[in-house]
Parts: C-alpha cells; sequence; structure tokens
C-alpha cells in the first residue's frame, strides 16, 4: 500500500475547491431537507400528538406502535436496498403474507421450520426476481408485479384457496419471538434494531454495500469499475424477498396465526416509508435510518388517524400517497438542477 | 492496493506499450479502420486526431475491448492480447477517461476511487480512515485539493476528471487514453490536467490523447497520428508538423493543390436577396459557443466551418431552439424569436436537420409518410383528425421532388439507407415552408449517389429563395457549395470568408491560425516538453 | 464514444417468426384456447357462457386501451385500479344527483388524476412509475375516504346498464367494443394519435420536430384516467354495489398484461389496440378455462404470472434487435 508522495515530478499548480462548485445555498437546504426532512417532521408529529391526545404517550400506545411498525420496518430495510440500486420491488407485500402462512404452517414442526421455510420460499422468489432483473434486463416493475400476482397464487394454493388458516401453538418458542418482551419491549421490535443495524454495517461498511451504490449511482461506470452489477442487483432483490419472508414470519408469530389477507398494499407502504426517509428513488443515494423515520413516520401519522377516531384510517394512504408525491417532485426538482450544474 | 508508481519496475521510456497493427475493422456498409497502425510508447503523449467518420472512436474502442478487431492483431506489452471485455482491458491496465466522467455521481471522492478494492480493516469491513487518508494523498499527489468525503458531483468537470485520473493511476494503469478531456473544462483546470499529463509521461506512462484543439495538441503531445477514412495518413513527432500542415492532413485537402473544379453537384454562387432573412447576435452557451453572430439572407449558403467540436453543431442548435442560450438574440425575417424554444423556432419558420439524423432526426419505427409529415401535422389537421388526403398529396409531392427511395410511403423509416432517410428528413421540414434551412452534415453517411443528390437540392432550395446554414466537415462540399464560409473555433468565430476569399486554403488557415496570430500562416507552437 | 452498441447478428428466418409471433401469438393463443375449450369444455359453446366471458372482460379492456396509450408513450399508468376505486365513490356519492351528474362527476375524478400524473411527468420530470404509484397509494385512500365501506347501488337505470343488452348483446360489451374502436381510431387518424406514437418512438426527435411534447403526455394519462373511470362505473353498474376496497385491485397488472401480451412493446412507439383486445380475452380465456376445469383460482394467479413474464421476455428479444 505504497503511496509514492515524494514523486520526482509534482504539479505546481493545484486545483482546491473548498467552496462545491455548482451547490448554491439553497441547494444545500433542500439537500439538508431531503436528509433530515422526514426526521424533522416526525418529531413535530410526535409532539403534536403528544400534546393533542393524552391517549397518545401512554406505555401501551407506544409499545403497539413499535410492535406494528417492526414488521414494516424490516420489510422496508429490504426496499431500501433495491431502491438504492434504482430498482423497485412490488412483490414484498404478496410475500410478507406468504412467509407469514408459510411460518404458521411450519411452527407445528418447530421454530427452525418456521423460520427457515418462508425465509427459503420467499427468497428463492426474489432470487427468481433478481435474475430476471439482472440476467434477463425485464424491466423491475413488471417482473416483481408478476411476481406480486405469482406469490398470491401460492398463498391461496398452501391455504386451500384462502379458506384455511394455520395457527402458531401460543407457548411455542417461536411464539414467543413474536409476543416476547425483553425489558419491557417487544421482541419483534429489538429484532428489527439488530437487523438496522447489521443493514446498516453491510450498507455503509462493506464493499458489497458500495456495489450497492455504484450500480444504483451509475451502472455503466459501476461496470467500467469493475462492480458486478448483475451479481449486486441479484443480491438485492434476493434480499428483499427475505426480508419480506422473515418479516410475515414475526407478523405470524405476534398474530399466532398465518393471516391470508395481509400484506396487499404494503409494498406502497414500504416505498413510500423508503422514499419519505429520503432515499433517491432514482438510485445511488440513501440510508437505512431515513427508512426507520419513515416508516415510524407513516405509523405515527396512522396512529394519529385511529386516535381522532372519526376519521377513516384511509386518510393515512392519502397522506402517505400526498407525501410521496410531495417527495419525490422535491427529489426530481433538486436532481434536475444538479445536472444543470 | 493504491500505488501510484505502478508495480512493473521503472519504464524503459520510448518502449513500445500498446500498439496495433494491421487493424481493420468493418461494419455494415462501413470500412471503419483499414490496415491501421498504432503505436503508443511509455512516456509518451500521442495525439490521436481526425474528423468525425475517420475512425478514431473505432480504433479506441478495439484497443479498450469494447469491439474485437476484424483483421489484424493488438500488441500489449510485448504479446499478443484480444480483450473480451472493458474491464479485462481495464484490468491490464489500459484505463479510458471519457467525456463524461465515467465514475458514479452521487457516491463520495474516495469510495469513487476506491470502489472495488477498498482497504479493509477487521471483520472485512472497510477502513473508512485509511481509504479517505490515502485518496487524499493520492489527488494531493496529482495537484488536487478536494475534502475526499463530498459527493463527487459537487466537484468541478476538472476536479472530477483528476479523480477519474487517479483512480487510472492507482489501478496500475500503463496506458491512459483521454477523448477530448478538455471539452468542458475551464482554463486553470486546463492548465493543472496537463501538469497531470506530463507527471504521467515522467513516469513512463503511455497517454493517447484525443482531442480536436490544435492549441492543446502542441502544447501536450509528442506524437501525433491522424486519421482520415480509416486509414493513418500521418504519424510522426508532432513538432515537425505545422499546424496548416496537420489541418490539411485531417481534412484531406493539400494546400496550393490545383483542385478540380465540379466534383460536387453545387452549381456555385446564387444571387442572394439584401434582405437578412436570419440574423442571430452573440449566442451563448457556457462551455460552447462564446458570441457567435452570424447573418443569413434569402437565397443564400452559409457555410460553417471548423473543425470536430469547434461549437457547429451548436451554433445551428442554438438557433434552432434546441439548445438554451446563456445570452444572444435570434432574429428571423425581422421578427425576433424566442431563444430555447423548438416550437417557437419552428413557427418562426426556422428548420434544423440535426447531425445525429439517427437518435434526433428520423422516428425509425413509423413510417416514410408519418415522418414526413411528423412536424406539418397540425396543417395537414382538421379539429384534430389528420387529413390522410392532404397528406397523401404532400407526401407523394416530396417523395418524387426528392426522388426518395423507398418501397412506398409505408415503409419504416428505419429499414431506408442513410441518404434516403436525410431526404425524408429535409421532406419533412420543407413541407413546413421554412425560411432558413439549417442542414448539420446533410451528407454524412451517406453514399456517393444520394450525396450528390442532396448537393443538387440544397442549391435548389437556396435558388428558391430559402437561406441556408450549411455545416460539414467535408472541406470540398463546405467551400463549393457555400456563397459565404463563417469559420469557427473554440466556440468562437475567428473570421469569414466572402466572394473570391471561399478557398480551402484560406478556411484551412483561419482554422490552423493560432490565437494570437490568426490571420498569418500558423507557426507551431513549442511543444509541451520542456518540463522535465 | 458513449455508443457502445456492438451491431446485432440477423438471422433472417429466425426473426421473421419470431416477429409473427410477437405480432400475431396473441390470436393464435386465443384461438388455440378456444379450441382446447370447445373440445373439452362441457357448455363452452353456448351463448350464455360467451355473454359470461365477454362482460367480465369489458372493464378489464377499457383500462388496458388507456393502459396501451400509456405504454405506447414509454410510460405506463400503475394508477388504473385506484382510479376505478375513485369513480365507484364518486359513483355512489352522486347517485343523488342524478345518474348523469354522477357520472360525469365519477369520469370528472379520473380525468383529475389523469391531469395529475401527466403534470407529474411532463412537466416535474418524473419517472411515470413513480408518479403514478404516488397516485395509485393516494386514490385508493381518496376513494376510501370518500366511501369507507362497501355500498349498495340500487338505481335502476344503473342496474340496467350493467346487466341490460341491447340485441342480446350486453351494454358493457357493446360501451367496451366502441371505446376500443374510438381508441384505435384515435391512434390511427388523429393528430394526437401520431405525435403520441412518434414521442414513445423517439423522444429526442420528437422534441426537434416542435411536437407539444408535454402536452400531449398529459393527454395520455387523461385518456387512461378516463378509460379507468368509465371501467371503475361499468363495474359498478354491473356488480350493483360500490366497494372502492377491492374494486380495481390488480387492475394494472391485468391491464399492463393485455398490452403487452397484445404485442405492444414496453419500449413504446407502438400501439396495438386489436392486440390489446386479443390480450384481454386471452387472460380472460385463460382465467375460464381454469376455472372450468376446478382449477383454482390460485392457478390463474400463477398462470397470470407466468403470461406476463413470458410476454415480456418474448418482447425484449425485439428490444435487443
Amino acid at each position: 500500500m505504497t503511496v509514492d508522495t515524494e514523486s520526482p515530478v509534482r504539479p505546481a499548480s493545484t486545483l482546491t475547491e473548498d467552496e462545491p462548485l455548482g451547490a448554491t445555498r439553497s441547494e444545500r437546504l433542500s439537500a439538508l431537507a431531503q436528509q433530515h426532512g422526514a426526521l424533522v417532521t416526525l418529531v413535530i408529529a410526535v409532539l403534536a400528538a403528544w400534546l393533542s391526545f393524552d391517549t397518545f404517550m401512554t406505555a401501551d400506545n407506544m409499545q403497539n406502535m413499535a410492535v406494528s411498525s417492526a414488521f414494516l420496518a424490516v420489510v422496508a430495510l429490504g426496499m431500501t436496498f433495491v431502491i438504492i440500486t434504482g430498482g423497485i420491488d412490488l412483490s414484498v407485500g404478496s410475500l410478507f403474507a406468504l412467509g407469514g402462512v408459510l411460518a404458521a404452517w411450519g411452527s407445528q414442526y418447530g421454530t427452525a421450520v418456521a423460520l427457515l421455510l418462508p425465509l427459503a420460499v420467499c427468497g428463492l422468489i426474489g432470487l427468481v426476481n433478481g435474475l430476471l432483473i439482472a440476467r434477463s434486463r425485464l424491466a423491475p416493475f413488471i417482473v416483481t408485479l408478476a411476481a406480486l400476482l405469482g406469490a398470491r397464487g401460492i398463498l391461496l394454493a398452501v391455504t386451500d384457496e384462502g379458506s384455511k388458516t394455520y395457527l402458531v401453538d401460543k407457548d411455542s418458542f417461536f411464539a414467543t419471538l413474536g409476543q416476547g418482551k425483553l425489558l419491557g419491549v417487544g421482541a419483534p421490535v429489538w429484532i428489527t434494531v439488530g437487523l438496522f443495524v447489521a443493514g446498516a454495517v453491510v450498507l455503509r461498511r462493506s464493499r458489497f454495500g458500495q456495489y450497492v451504490y455504484a450500480v444504483g449511482g451509475n451502472e455503466d461506470a459501476a461496470a467500467l469499475m469493475g462492480a458486478p452489477v448483475a451479481r449486486t442487483k441479484t443480491a438485492v432483490y434476493t434480499l428483499s424477498g427475505l426480508c419480506a419472508g422473515l418479516a410475515g414470519a414475526l407478523n405470524a408469530a405476534w398474530l399466532a396465526s398465518g393471516v391470508t389477507i395481509l400484506g396487499s398494499g404494503m409494498e406502497l407502504e414500504a416505498i413510500s416509508a423508503v422514499v419519505i426517509g429520503g432515499t433517491l428513488l432514482s438510485g445511488g443515494f440513501g440510508f437505512l435510518s431515513g427508512s426507520l423515520v419513515g416508516v415510524l413516520l407513516l405509523k405515527v401519522i396512522q396512529n394519529v388517524i385511529n386516535q381522532i377516531g372519526s376519521l377513516d384510517s384511509a386518510y393515512q394512504q392519502v397522506v402517505s400517497g400526498g407525501f410521496l408525491a410531495v417527495v419525490v417532485v422535491a427529489q426530481t426538482w433538486l436532481g434536475r438542477r444538479r445536472r444543470v450544474l | 492496493m493504491l500505488s501510484v508508481t505502478g508495480s512493473a519496475g521503472p519504464p524503459v521510456t520510448g518502449s513500445a506499450v500498446l500498439s496495433v497493427a494491421g487493424l481493420g475493422k468493418s461494419f455494415p456498409g462501413v470500412r471503419a479502420l483499414d490496415g491501421v497502425d498504432f503505436t503508443a510508447r511509455a512516456g509518451e503523449v500521442h495525439a490521436l486526431i481526425g474528423e468525425n467518420g475517420a475512425g478514431k472512436s473505432t480504433l479506441i474502442k478495439v484497443l479498450t475491448g469494447v469491439y474485437q478487431p476484424g483483421e489484424g492483431e493488438v500488441t500489449y506489452d510485448g504479446s499478443a492480447v484480444r480483450f473480451a471485455t472493458p474491464l479485462a482491458a481495464q484490468h491490464a491496465g489500459i484505463s479510458t477517461i471519457y467525456q463524461e466522467v465515467n465514475l458514479v455521481p452521487l457516491m463520495s471522492v474516495a469510495r469513487n476511487l476506491f470502489l472495488g478494492r477498498e482497504p479493509r480493516g477487521r471483520l472485512g469491513l472497510i477502513d473508512f480512515r485509511r481509504m479517505h487518508r490515502e485518496a487524499d494523498e493520492a489527488l494531493r499527489g496529482l495537484g488536487v485539493r478536494v475534502d475526499v468525503r463530498r459527493p463527487l458531483r459537487e466537484l468541478g468537470v476538472g476536479a472530477q476528471q483528476m479523480v477519474a485520473l487517479a483512480r487510472a493511476v492507482s489501478v496500475d494503469a500503463r496506458v491512459v487514453i483521454m477523448d477530448e478531456p478538455t471539452s468542458s473544462l475551464e482554463p486553470r483546470e486546463v492548465a493543472t490536467l496537463f501538469e497531470v499529463i506530463r507527471m504521467l509521461r515522467g513516469r513512463g506512462i503511455a497517454v493517447i490523447y484525443v482531442s480536436h484543439r490544435l492549441d492543446e495538441l502542441y502544447e501536450v503531445c509528442d506524437t501525433v497520428t491522424v486519421l482520415r477514412d480509416g486509414k493513418v495518413v500521418h504519424t510522426g513527432p508532432i513538432a515537425e508538423l505545422d499546424r496548416l500542415r496537420l489541418v490539411s492532413l485531417m481534412l484531406g485537402r493539400d494546400i496550393g493543390d490545383v483542385r478540380e473544379e465540379g466534383l460536387t453537384k453545387f452549381s456555385g454562387r446564387h444571387d442572394a436577396d439584401s434582405q437578412a432573412v436570419l440574423e442571430a447576435t452573440e449566442l451563448t452557451v457556457r462551455h460552447q459557443l462564446d458570441g457567435v453572430s452570424l447573418t443569413i439572407r434569402a437565397g443564400e449558403v452559409v457555410g460553417l466551418g471548423g473543425l470536430l467540436g469547434s461549437g457547429r453543431s451548436e451554433t445551428a442548435k442554438a438557433i434552432a431552439g434546441a439548445l438554451p442560450p446563456d445570452a444572444g438574440r435570434v432574429v428571423v425575417a425581422g421578427v425576433p424569436v424566442r431563444t430555447g424554444s423548438t416550437p417557437a423556432a419552428i413557427r418562426a419558420g426556422v428548420s434544423l436537420l440535426p447531425e445525429d439524423r439517427k437518435a434526433e432526426g428520423i422516428v425509425p419505427g413509423l413510417s416514410v409518410r408519418e415522418n414526413i409529415a411528423l412536424a406539418a401535422l397540425p396543417g395537414l389537421s382538421r379539429f384534430g383528425l389528420v387529413d390522410e388526403a392532404r397528406i397523401d398529396r404532400v407526401v407523394d409531392t416530396f417523395m418524387k421532388r426528392l426522388r426518395i427511395k423507398a418501397s412506398g410511403p409505408h415503409q419504416k423509416v428505419g429499414e431506408l439507407s442513410g441518404g434516403n432517410q436525410q431526404k425524408v428528413l429535409l421532406a419533412r421540414w420543407l413541407a413546413m415552408n421554412p425560411k432558413v434551412l439549417l442542414l448539420d452534415e446533410p451528407t454524412r453517411g451517406i453514399d456517393v449517389g444520394a450525396k450528390a443528390e442532396v448537393q443538387k437540392l440544397i442549391d435548389e432550395l437556396a435558388e428558391d429563395g430559402l437561406g441556408v446554414l450549411l455545416i460539414s466537415s467535408d472541406m470540398e462540399e463546405l467551400v463549393e457549395g457555400s456563397d459565404r464560409v463563417v469559420v469557427l473555433k473554440d466556440g468562437a468565430v475567428v473570421e469569414e470568408l466572402t466572394g473570391d476569399a471561399v478557398t480551402e486554403d484560406r478556411l484551412m488557415r483561419a482554422i490552423a491560425a493560432t490565437p494570437a496570430a490568426r490571420a498569418t500562416t500558423a507557426v507551431p507552437t513549442a511543444p509541451g516538453g520542456d518540463d522535465d | 464514444m458513449t455508443d457502445l452498441s456492438l451491431g446485432g447478428r440477423t438471422r433472417p428466418d429466425r426473426d421473421r417468426v419470431l416477429r409473427l409471433l410477437q405480432d400475431y401469438g396473441v390470436h393464435l393463443g386465443v384461438a388455440v384456447l378456444l379450441l382446447v375449450n370447445i373440445a373439452f369444455t362441457p357448455h363452452f359453446l353456448s351463448a350464455e357462457n360467451f355473454r359470461t366471458q365477454a362482460v367480465q372482460v369489458a372493464p378489464v379492456l377499457i383500462v388496458a386501451l388507456g393502459m396501451a396509450l400509456a405504454i405506447g408513450s414509454e410510460g405506463v399508468d400503475l394508477s388504473v385500479g385506484s382510479v376505478m376505486a375513485l369513480s365507484t365513490s364518486l359513483l355512489s356519492l352522486y347517485l343523488g344527483y342524478g345518474m348523469w351528474i354522477a357520472l360525469l362527476v365519477a369520469v370528472l375524478g379520473g380525468i383529475a388524476v389523469g391531469v395529475a400524473n401527466g403534470a407529474l411527468i411532463a412537466y416535474i420530470g418524473v419517472q411515470p412509475i413513480v408518479a403514478t404509484l404516488a397516485l395509485m397509494v393516494a386514490g385508493r385512500g381518496l376513494a376510501l375516504v370518500l366511501l369507507p365501506q362497501l355500498k349498495d347501488v340500487r338505481d335502476p337505470t344503473m342496474a340496467s346498464l350493467g346487466s341490460g343488452d341491447l340485441l342480446g348483446i350486453p351494454y358493457l360489451v357493446l360501451i367496451a367494443v366502441a371505446l376500443a374502436l374510438l381508441v384505435a381510431f384515435v391512434v390511427r387518424r388523429t393528430t394526437f394519435g401520431r405525435q403520441l406514437l412518434a414521442i414513445g418512438d423517439s423522444r429526442p426527435a420528437a422534441r426537434l420536430a416542435g411536437l407539444p411534447v408535454r402536452r400531449v403526455l398529459i393527454l395520455v394519462y387523461v385518456c387512461s384516467g378516463a378509460l379507468a373511470a368509465i371501467a371503475g362505473v361499468l363495474a359498478t353498474a354491473r356488480l350493483t354495489a360500490s366497494d372502492p376496497t377491492s374494486l380495481g385491485n390488480l387492475m394494472e397488472l391485468s391491464a399492463i398484461t393485455a398490452v403487452v401480451v397484445g404485442g405492444t412493446p414496453l419500449s413504446g412507439g407502438r400501439v396495438r389496440i386489436g392486440g390489446t383486445v386479443a390480450g384481454a380475452v386471452l387472460i380472460q380465456l385463460l382465467t375460464a378455462t381454469l376455472i372450468k376445469h376446478d382449477l383454482p383460482p390460485s392457478w390463474t394467479q400463477i398462470a397470470q404470472a407466468v403470461v406476463i413474464i413470458l410476454a415480456v421476455y418474448a418482447a425484449r428479444e425485439r428490444g435487443r434487435r
């Protein structure tokens, strides 16, 4: 690792750039808003909810929100990787439901089967998605849309056309993964936190993580620089499938049953959370902590809407759709201004 | 491994690193390279020049593994090689710095530098402190001081190019190919780049330098190879070649040649009105155009001369509204036109035949008929419904008048020959009854017969009273076809030739002139090799 | 030096067969499925059965027509299912003011979503998938906010629109056929249609030719929104109920499948209305065949997933050439 700083010839003039050439103050502000806007909004939303509703800042409510956020967060974890590569995975909602059903069915054979079966099946579907996208170069949205349908079909096939609900034995260790508590905090929350820490380390500190950013940032350049583009893409869709399957399994453990009707629309929630959290939908930029904040923000809004009582939970979709639109417009504007420079 | 010196031991200056012999490459209908010999030596900056279609791009693509050679072989480091992919060439030590920097703009400078070979510590995790330190040192070694944690895109283009260079050098590159590296650099960035290039030379790296800026070639290059029509027409030390001779080699015209008149189908001079049909004033686009002004009168063909990259196409695009200028005005027949809007320019009567016919001109999936009618469609419709009968008449008229050869009006334009595609585009604009036609390389890539026809057409159109702006790399075409020639260099007008001054000699002298002494015959400036 | 294309080898015979298959494979598929069903499915060849199949395919087809326009412009519209839900909600809400007013409001709702989609895509430059995804989320939410749960539609005119017929042909089918003819006419004979194809085929060329790219794109998504809204209205009439929770779920997928199976490439520049009709029929027949042979719905979904991947894969072969 020698760096020849004593090079015989050294340029007399230097190119020093203390100030970013193009970045104006407003542009920096907007970049800042993109990175931390979700967090600020979350803090404001929590404060407002706290002041407005006595029932908001209670231990029970917090616990509920945390656990219900956990499952979406795990799905959003995988989705973050996919979106950073510039792709999209619409199949996660179906995989989430399928994972739950498989886990509940498998739990009769022990915890290992209950966890490994959904991971294997959902991971495999994710792998197929990845191969079709990376090797056959099909459009991600259409491949994963087909997977959404296919996974739903498999789910119906294993549940007797949706009429059968497998139950999880409440005393099993598997059920503890969903319902247990440690230091007063639900097991799924701990698992989610652990996964996010691990995910963040992989994304920020591993070579694979660098490839994920490079593929999303400029695929041709990444290939020229020797990044294994196809393998990276395949890996992120597999990871997304695994995350969705695991989230479904944990959810089944929590509910103690494999509910077949879950997960529809979850892909949209996960994408919204990731994008609200500051990850660029065009790829190349994003961070996991943002996705976590995005999930929490969506769940707080949902909780507030439920607290109001008279409002239907559908408002949440309107709000998150609106959020998504605003964030995407802001991102596009930012991106365009930078391209001009 | 980051090693700026390279691991192959002290280089022997002058030994051949990368060479090709008898290289040939053909594409359907085109002989892109024909018996090309080319040698890049260690410690040498080798200029590779030629006009469009000369074969530079193809040669570089063969050298970097994008294309496989048709005939002949590539020798690298003393043995015959065949690079299957650009990556393989890069691993072997041949790095290419493209015009558009090929890095990941959203990632930090350090991450870009080290992608795929990050220094890793415990648990296989990336050691960012070491990475940032080493990145900083590598860039300082090239005379660049930037915060390596910043996203690459926040850097100026020059600094970005330095990062690309640093990456190339740190992967032990022995050959660095630069494709028009200065096209969007500020002068001080160019100065730094040249110092770095000289430093690379000092380290025994072979640099292949592609550029059209003559001043630069004489400043940094040692050797020059001129390609024309897929063949090497000259190779040797650049100091022994004066500018005028260089230009004449590139353009394939000899100074003082007794020229045979009438090789083109142009009739010669036209009787132009005194009335200006187009006045463009002080068009300025950052990095591309620097206050270009020109006037075209009705019934006149004005040529736009200059080398590739001198701002010819940009001028045409700025006039046609396809390139928004930072400053400048366009007036058509006395009426000011909003700049930066294609529809506004078209409504005013300005039509552009773009240089990149396939990507920007034709709509390949649509038929000849639809392509011809495309721009005029609103005028050929009633209440939003297409008037098929009128379109048939228009299409029929122009297919006959321009002698468009197709199996019929319903053949897809993508299936036609280049010449006929060009005629379809001409028909598209003529159907609009334009006042000004901007023709960017109208005869490039089309066969001899079609070329003559297009040239004759241009003549006829001018006689019919159109103002024509003609851009062509073909000197003969430009000189014989134009009544006047405006010569561009580095985005600015350097000379305007009128009347008897419209000759190839004068044109080449204008192009070759040094910035300091444009009018006089050029003397080559000292080649940049006196610093080590 | 950016053009890295290598120039493909051409194998004319294989090419021609492939192209024929892509262009007419869908018709072949429909014919095969018809023959198989006639041979092996009891009671298939009855007017009643044909009527049922046709009525079921009508809403999908109408949505697919709009989708074909979006895909032809090198875009896609994922919000169509939500627009159907929105239109059924609006219809229910305004039915008190009379059916025609309710219809008008429902279609206006679809147009509004289309304008929003188009503006995001044409003016702001958001990718079509993303823009329409945002409206897909928000649209379904809005539909549910307006009408939180299933509501019966007790309007006699609506009911007759859903189940009535003219000379034995259900209104739904007549409307779908009329709309298909109208869209085909628009694509072939109007300025808008020509400009749409040019924009989808080569946007830089369309820009340089001075086409009103933004206006055309907005109109494309307006058409898609309006057609989806009409499909929502018709589906409501057939079910005699407004169900914003499930109406139009996965409709975007069915519509995209119909369009892609029908030979319209995802890369734009081409709109095949006849193929789209056949594509919608093919999917309907496939579903019907599986159901009639007592194969469960799960199979249908898996089969549809496979068909769409195959269709996209085949279209990819052409894109490469």
